[in-house]
Formats: C-alpha cells, structure tokens, sequence
C-alpha cells in the first residue's frame, strides 16, 4: 500500500490566476490578427493595389461607425449587429433541427444494419446537392405553405448541420469498448441502462466535435438561405446589396463578411463552452 | 480441494469451434472440470490455449459449441442473469467521465441498490482496496495498479459469488504486480463471503503463488495438459515465494507447459 503518490495536472492551473490564463489565451490570437493586419496593408502598399480590391483597413473600420441614410439613420455597426442576430437566430434555429434530426438518425443507424445501408447513401447524397440551388426551392416551398420566415430558412442551415451530426454521434455511439460492454452485459443490464450509463457518455466527445463542425455549417446554412429574393433581415442580406455595390463601396463587404465570421466564431465558442462545462471531469487526449 | 461441498461450477466435454473463413479452429477441446465453492483457481497456457475462451464460457460472454456447462447447477446465462459473476480484464475499463467512486458504484447502480446503499458499499469496497481518500479522483489521476484495484472494488461491489480475472496484472511492472498478487489474496479473504476466483495469466509464479489448483492448458487443440494441487500454506506473503516448495511447485507448472509444445 501506500505506493504511488499523485501528481495531479490539477496543480499547474491552480497556481495561475485566473487574469493570467486568459491572458495567455489571448496573447496567440492577438499576435495572429496583428500579424494579419500588418500583412493585409503591407501588401496593400507593397503592390500599390488600389482600394477598389483592397480597401484600407481604416475605412472597413470607419464604415462601421457611419451612418445609414445619409448620415441621418443608426450606425451601420448597430445595424449589422441587428442583422448579425437574426442569422444566429436562424443558424440556432437550424442548429437545434439539424442536431436533433443528426442525432436520431445515428441513433436508428446503430439500432438497425439494414437501415443505415439503406439510407446512409442518401444522407451523403444529400450533401453533394448544391446547398444554393436548394435554399430558393425550400424558403419559398415552405413559405407558400405557411412556414414562419425564419423556419423555412432555418431548414437550411439544419440542412448543413444533421450531417456532421449523423456521422459523429454513429461513430461515437460505437466507440464503447467491447470489455466496457462486456461489463454491462455481466451486469445483466437493459437496453436502455447501456445506452444512458455507457453508450451515450463514451460518444459525447464525438458528439461535440460534430457539434462544432455544426455550428459553423449552420451559420452558412443561414446566411445561403437569405439569399433568395424576398428576405429584409439577415447577413445574408446585407452581403447581397454590399455585394452590388462592391465598385464604389467596397469596405461594405468586407464589413459584412467580418461581421459574419463573427456570428460563426461566437457560435462555436458557445459549444466548446458547452462542451468544457459538460466533458470536464475527463482527460484531454492530448 | 475437492471436497465433499458440491461444485460451484462444472464443465464437462465442453468444445468450443471458431470458423474464420473456411477454417475451423478448436480453442476448446473436450475440457472438463470442476470447481470447488471458495476455490482460486489459475488457468495457465500460451497464447492461443482456450485460457481465456474458457473464463469467457463461464461468464457467458461466449457459448460454447457441444458439452455442458453448469454455474451454480444453472446454465451461465441463468448465472448471469442472477448477478454472479464480477468480472476485472487486463485493462481497468473504468468510465472515464465517472469519479472513482462512482465507477464502483456503476454495478450497483444497474441492480438498483438505494443511493445510500451504494455509497455505503462504495466507501466499504474503496476501504478494501486501500483507496478509501480517492473517491472524487477521476481514473485518469490514478496510477495503472491503482486503477487496477478500483476494477477489483468495482468487480466485488454486489459480492457475485464467482469473481472472473482475465491477466488482471499484465500490464503492471513486475514490483507492483508482485504487490498486488498479495492484496489480491488479501481482499480475497478480507471480503465478505468466500468467492470463487478464476484467475486467468501467463505468470507461472503468479498462478502458483495466488492459486489453490493451477489448470495448465495447450494450444492446437486448446485442452487441459494437467492440473497441479498447490499446497502451500495460507496467509501467503512475500515469504512464500521464497519456500523450496514453491519453486517445486512453479518448476511442476512449467513442466506441465513444456509437454506437447
């Protein structure tokens, strides 16, 4: 007895402050976007490229801060932000539709062989299918039948999202080890009692990984299904028309494009957040 | 150690046949033995004897192909099904998103003991097993052997009345392995009831040192080669393995193995 003390990894993050792990977090990402930023002028000035395909950094950032209606409206950033929101409210949206339809799919997937022979090579096909050529045929089929607005779009950001879903959570569903359910088998456990206390906790790490790939395909989901004609709201919008007057207003565009990278990039922090509050207690295969 | 108490477990002709492709391949040979309540008995071979093919028969995680087998006068499904058998694999297979406690708690959870009861039973079974302060660790912060002995407190939580090890120390080094075969016997006599263990390895001086009966097996077709009494006393320590007897005993065993091969 009494043979091997514990080293446990606990100690390192406990003799930082909690200041000081967030500035190590952050210093990366800062290094990397000042990085970029010098680039992005310097080979702006280097190859003389004129502001037409490359606007200047400060008038991106000044486009932010004026204001719609000749000057007289809200500030375009308010504006964008309103916009930024009601994508995520549909990306949300698509993601919850995508994410649970991905998740009963592996679950029928492992309950029957046959089944996923069957059907699997229709939810890859599925896929392959140009998501643009099918986002006016859904948005407007839907919308004729009395969807609400954001539903019809929202199918096609779960279009984009049940996929990633479908294939992680029917490998995670497998990743219990023959001896853990040999285990279970011993213990003259149900059906059910194996699913809740093994299969389902062994695949979350697969499950959020799917998730992640999720988030931002619904994102794109989103914003592709407020391309057809007849949407007021949405990034996808405001690409559009920034996107028709690229020639005397160029910034424009590449203020919505960075407001859309944002919504993605928020949208996967709240799952890894999910994700670190739900798997914490588990070791981070390195 | 046969005695006049009727056997816990007997088998008797039993075959097992694999198929792979077009090929048949006996890993179990007309075995037939029995085992006594409260034994500990090692089954012994190289790779490919049917050691391990006959641990999992018994447990009923395989069927076996002709021959009969009883567990209690009950067939090993029955057996199984009756909550048994407590099994510990060369890995601890413990759940990775659960505490310690309550990987040991898992069985107990599953037969629907009370909450209180568990944790009653938990804290009594982590006691056993000398880790009584490591409850709230996750299996991730315990070293090989400790993880080792929670699957060991894990496997003895109901008290099944067979508990089954297949190379449970095979992955340890040999100093924690040596001191683990001694808690080993020290939990076995510690626990509540007496249980039966099989004890499945490919240590010689482990099977001799733990065992009351070695069943030394054979590849091509797995079968029993022998089976050699071991009759050193009991408390067993570390003094033991130092015992001329002893080594007869091992030097018995290894003979066994050397026929046929």
């Amino acid at each position: 007895m009494g043979d091997h003390d514990l080293s446990l990894p606990k100690y390192t993050s406990q003799s930082k402050s909690a200041a000081a792990q967030l500035m190590a977090r952050l210093l990366p990402v800062t290094y990397v976007v000042v990085g970029l930023l010098c680039a992005w002028e310097g080979i702006k000035a280097l190859w003389s490229i004129n502001d037409n395909t490359l606007p200047h950094l400060s008038s991106i950032v000044s486009f932010f801060g004026s204001r719609s209606q000749g000057g007289r409206g809200p500030l375009l950033v308010y504006q964008m932000l309103v916009n930024a929101l009601a994508t995520f409210g549909v990306a949300f949206g698509g993601f919850v539709i995508g994410g649970m339809l991905g998740f009963l799919l592996a679950l029928i997937f492992t309950q029957s062989k046959l089944l996923e022979r069957g059907l699997m090579p229709y939810v890859v096909g599925s896929q392959t299918v140009p998501i643009l050529a099918i986002a006016p045929m859904v948005v407007v089929g839907l919308g004729q039948m009395g969807s609400p607005d954001w539903l019809a779009k929202a199918f096609i950001a779960a279009y984009l999202t049940f996929f990633p879903v479908t294939i992680g959570m029917l490998r995670g569903l497998r990743a219990a080890s023959s001896e853990a359910l040999a285990l279970m088998h011993s213990y003259a456990a149900s059906p059910v009692q194996i699913f809740l206390k093994l299969r389902l906790p062994a695949s979350l790490p697969y499950l959020f990984t799917a998730l992640k790939v999720a988030a931002t395909a619904s994102v794109i989901g989103a914003i592709v299904a407020e391309l057809p004609a007849g949407s007021s709201m949405g990034i996808g919008v405001v690409i559009l028309n920034a996107a028709q007057y690229y020639n005397s207003r160029p910034e424009a565009l590449y203020a919505a494009v960075l407001i859309a990278g944002c919504v993605g990039l928020v949208f996967y922090g709240i799952v890894a957040a999910a994700e670190r509050l739900i798997v914490r207690e588990r070791r981070i295969e390195a | 150690m046969m005695t006049a108490t009727s056997p816990i477990i007997v088998l008797n002709q039993v075959n097992k046949t694999y198929y792979v492709g077009k090929n048949q391949i006996n890993a179990l040979h007309d075995v037939s033995l029995s085992i006594a309540p409260g034994e500990f008995i090692s089954l012994i071979g190289p790779s490919g004897c049917g050691k391990s093919t006959l641990m999992r028969l018994i447990g009923d995680l395989e069927q076996p192909s002709s021959g009969t087998l009883l567990v209690k006068e009950k067939t090993p499904s029955k057996a199984r099904q009756d909550r048994d058998y407590g099994i510990v694999f060369q890995a601890p297979v413990l759940y990775e998103w659960r505490s310690v406690r309550k990987n040991v708690e898992l069985p107990l959870e599953i037969m629907g003991y009370s909450p209180a009861q568990r944790h009653e039973r938990a804290t009594e079974m982590l006691k056993l097993v000398g880790l009584g302060d490591f409850g709230d660790s996750y299996p991730w912060q315990l070293s090989g052997g400790m993880q080792q002995r929670v699957s060991i407190a894990r496997a003895l939580a109901f008290s099944p009345s067979i508990l089954m090890m297949d190379e449970p120390f095979g992955a340890l080094d040999e100093i924690t392995r040596e001191r683990m075969q001694a808690e080993l016997l020290r939990i076995w006599s510690d626990a509540d009831s007496k249980t039966t263990v099989i004890f499945v390895t490919h240590s010689i001086p482990e099977a001799v040192f733990l065992s009351d009966r070695v069943v030394v097996m054979s590849p091509r077709p797995g079968r029993i080669e022998r089976i050699v009494d071991i009759d050193l006393p009991r408390p067993r320590d570390f003094t033991t393995r130092e015992l001329p007897r002893f080594f007869e005993l091992v030097t018995e065993v290894r003979e066994g193995l050397r026929e046929h091969s």
